[in-house]
């Protein structure tokens, strides 16, 4: 649901899907925020309908609705994008500006963060400007107090002229009275907005304009403003000019444009910091201080990365040894119904050829699918939406910065990387938190660069079974070390990559990094469970339901048409060899990858099916049993290299690629998000195999 | 006694500055003022990340992170 700049009223609200003021059968009430101000939950707390929420400046950048009743009204709540001010920098300034000035919602409700009032009130005058309908909410009351911070909410209700009702949104503490609130200033309170008071010479010009001005929506006083720091271009993106308003027009073309907007901003902190002078008294001069004890540590020299490396390896040691049992018990399952499937009668009366498709070919593969990444993902994001929620992942990005400023990308781009280690098609959603448009395609183009959740398997079986000779503990770490190795490859292809589409089709320069380090949260450890299970475990596994179906009818009729003596299967081997004899591989490996397209898990099934010759996907009893297989089919510890770095470097897997699509929305990009790593794959692969046939090592 | 006038990425660790002229051009500029950095503004260093590049600073109560390029476009008197 994203929105045009070139929203007018009507559009607005038709993005939204409300009704026009006079149509309403329930209030429309919109929520407004800074990033980080517990927004999120104050809609979840209130609709009680579960919207992801995260400890992540800017994170909200899709809209979310929810509804509730209070009294013998109903209530329509719109979950607005968390923005620093309205006057449109960005798209998600743009979406929230846009709805509060011509979505005309009924109340407008700001939500504060209690232990940054001060610039959180910056906003909430801004909105006054707009509006005389809005409530203010100062969450996050249990934090200020922890934190010796004490508001005074009948004071600032005096200073702004509307309702001022303070909450704790995560223990639920003043839902109640923030609803009263808002059904009082639905049903019409006499509110009297605290107006910002400018310099006299910005009054001037807003006496001179606001005459031609009346009428129109939102407020003479704001489009006045607008116009007199030259923001034209803005208000003609509000769809003024395409209305052909007259009285506008005429005012805009007075020449105008000659307050600096510095100004404007300087006189609202200016009186936002008067009201917190007065509203906010603190008990000790430095309310942060256990924080920057934590940061000073979390990011310094010393610990800083080895703490990072630390806790990410916590988390995926956790994942992938968790995931094994279940996995386990899932395909038992999952199997189990398959063999319960073929024993039906139906299947004497159809052709076999159907019944092969559908349960050898679809039904495996979906088993498959679902048993392989279902548990690793159900570990994995639960562990990394706590991280999220602890407010330790900006200090990732701020760690790393610098490294990613170097490839002329943004230093959100490394979480972006920690997410793809889950699953790439998550990691692609996450680059929605970066700004500039250019260095979120670099983030989305290089996430496959970061082997996911579904290559993890292949890389550790491809690593225990060709390059350790030696078994137990220290094979073990040997095997470790050569996962971790093709990590390192992927970050450094990611930075070496991004740097090179940096320097040729997405040529820019780095964009501003500014970035809040919010203070440090305590999670809400039941909510997160149910949060990351829905939002993003389900939500993935069912794009990758979604593509594995049709692709297991595929890769069952490739294996089972047979053609002059051979099936599909085979001759696409025959075909590839070439190109795998190239990369130090052979054809039936190359089909493997193309044929596990769906999903990376299923790859090493195919390879296996294709040299046992067997018409539906296998796997194997024992290593050994592998390792014997694989060098009877003239598998070197090179075939074993390569296999490992063309599994981190090939076209993402078909729910990454529709994900790119949906989220670029374009097939330019994706196409460009298919070739890269393939084309880098190709070339590494075929580099390494010609250096080590001429050494003459290839042995 | 003279107060001495620098960039903000310059400001020693831990000194406390305040916002004398901001030379960022528009788009850094909007979103500077939008956290409400204006001219004025008393601003400390508090953070410096491993690699010493961004750097973190304390404004109007809350933590940014700035890349020393953006800082460096920010002049402060040192108190």
């Amino acid at each position: 649901m994203g929105l045009t700049t070139q929203s007018t009223g009507a559009q607005v609200r038709k993005d939204f899907s409300i009704p026009g003021p006079g149509k309403r059968t329930e209030k429309v009430i919109a929520l407004a925020g800074n990033p980080n101000t517990g927004k999120s939950t104050v809609f979840n707390s209130l609709t009680g309908m579960n919207q992801h929420t995260g400890n992540w400046p800017g994170k909200t950048v899709t809209n979310a609705l929810g509804r509730y009743q209070f009294g013998n009204e109903k209530y329509l709540l719109v979950d607005l994008p968390g923005t620093y001010s309205l006057l449109a920098n960005s798209v998600e300034e743009e979406v929230a500006r846009d709805f509060i000035c011509f979505g005309q919602p009924d109340v407008t409700v700001v939500v504060t963060d209690a232990t940054s009032l001060q610039r959180n009130l910056n906003l909430v005058l801004q909105i006054l400007e707009i509006t005389d309908r809005v409530v203010m909410c100062v969450n996050l009351m249990d934090e200020a107090r922890r934190k010796g911070i004490h508001v005074d909410l009948e004071l600032l209700e005096r200073e702004l002229g509307v309702p001022v009702v303070g909450t704790s949104a995560r223990m639920g503490e003043g839902l109640g009275t923030l609803k009263a609130a808002i059904a009082r200033m639905a049903a019409g309170w006499p509110s009297q907005p605290r107006q910002v008071s400018y310099p006299p010479e910005v009054e001037a010009i807003i006496a001179s304009l606001s005459p031609e001005l009346t009428g129109l929506i939102p407020n003479s006083r704001w489009l006045a403003l607008r116009l007199a720091t030259g923001e034209e271009a803005v208000l003609s993106s509000l769809g003024y000019n395409q209305q052909g308003n007259a009285k506008f027009l005429s005012a805009a073309g007075r020449e105008t444009g000659s307050i600096s907007p510095d100004l404007i901003v300087t006189s609202i902190v200016t009186e936002a910091e008067k009201i917190y002078q007065k509203a906010v008294r603190l008990e000790n001069e430095k309310p942060n201080a256990l924080d920057r004890k934590i940061d000073n540590v979390l990011t310094s020299k010393v610990f800083g990365f080895p703490i990072m490396i630390a806790l990410l390896g916590f988390i995926f040691w956790l994942t992938i040894q968790g995931a094994n049992y279940p996995s386990q018990m899932l395909a038992k399952l999952l199997f189990g119904i398959e063999d319960w499937l073929n024993g039906l009668a139906l299947w004497e009366t159809l052709p076999a050829w159907l019944h092969g498709i559908v349960v050898s070919g679809m039904y495996r593969t979906l088993a498959w699918v679902v048993s392989v990444m279902l548990p690793p993902m159900a570990i994995f994001f639960p562990l990394f939406t706590l991280l999220e929620d602890l407010g330790y992942l900006p200090r990732v990005a701020f760690n790393l910065d610098h490294y990613f400023n170097k490839a002329c990308a943004h230093g959100k781009q490394a979480l972006t990387m920690c997410m793809g280690f889950g699953c790439n098609a998550a990691g692609v959603i996450a680059c929605r938190i970066i700004d500039s448009p250019r260095e979120r395609l670099i983030a989305v183009i290089t996430n496959n660069f970061v082997p996911c959740n579904g290559r993890f398997p292949l890389l550790i079986v491809m690593a225990s079974a060709f390059l350790v000779t030696g078994a137990g503990f220290l094979g073990e770490g040997l095997a470790a070390a050569a996962v971790l190795g093709v990590i390192i490859v992927g970050i450094v292809m990611t930075l070496w990559v991004s740097k090179l589409l940096s320097r040729t089709i997405l040529r820019g320069v780095p964009s501003s990094f500014i970035l809040e380090l919010p203070p440090y949260r305590k999670p809400q450890v039941g909510k997160i469970l149910v949060r990351s299970i829905f939002d993003r475990t389900l939500f993935v596994l069912g794009r990758a339901v979604a593509v594995a179906v049709p692709a297991g009818a595929v890769i069952w009729l490739m294996a089972n048409i047979t053609v002059a003596d051979n099936s599909l299967l085979a001759h696409g081997g025959r075909i590839l060899a070439p190109l795998g004899w190239l990369m130090g591989m052979d054809g039936f490996i190359l089909m493997g990858f193309l044929l596990g397209l769906p999903a990376n898990e299923i790859v090493l099934p195919i390879i296996i099916m294709s040299y046992l010759g067997s018409g539906s996907m296998q796997e194997m009893e024992s290593l050994a049993a592998l390792r014997q297989l694989l060098m009877a089919n003239g598998w070197t510890w090179l075939t074993a290299v390569n296999v490992m770095l063309f599994s981190l470097l090939h076209f993402p897997c078909g729910t990454t690629l529709w994900t790119i699509r949906k989220e670029t929305q374009s097939w330019k990009w994706t196409l460009l998000a298919f070739l890269v790593p393939t084309l880098a794959g190709i070339i590494v692969c075929a580099t390494l195999t010609a250096a080590v046939r001429l050494l003459g090592l290839g042995q | 006694m003279k107060s001495q006038s620098m960039p903000l990425s310059q400001l020693p660790f831990g000194r406390r500055g305040v916002v004398r002229e901001l030379r960022a051009d528009t788009g850094s500029r909007r979103r500077l003022l939008d956290l409400g950095l204006v001219v004025g503004t008393p601003v400390e260093t508090v953070l410096r990340s491993p690699a010493g590049n961004p750097m973190a600073y304390e404004i109007r109560g809350t933590l940014i992170a700035l890349r020393n390029a953006e800082a460096g476009q920010i002049i402060v008197d040192m108190l």
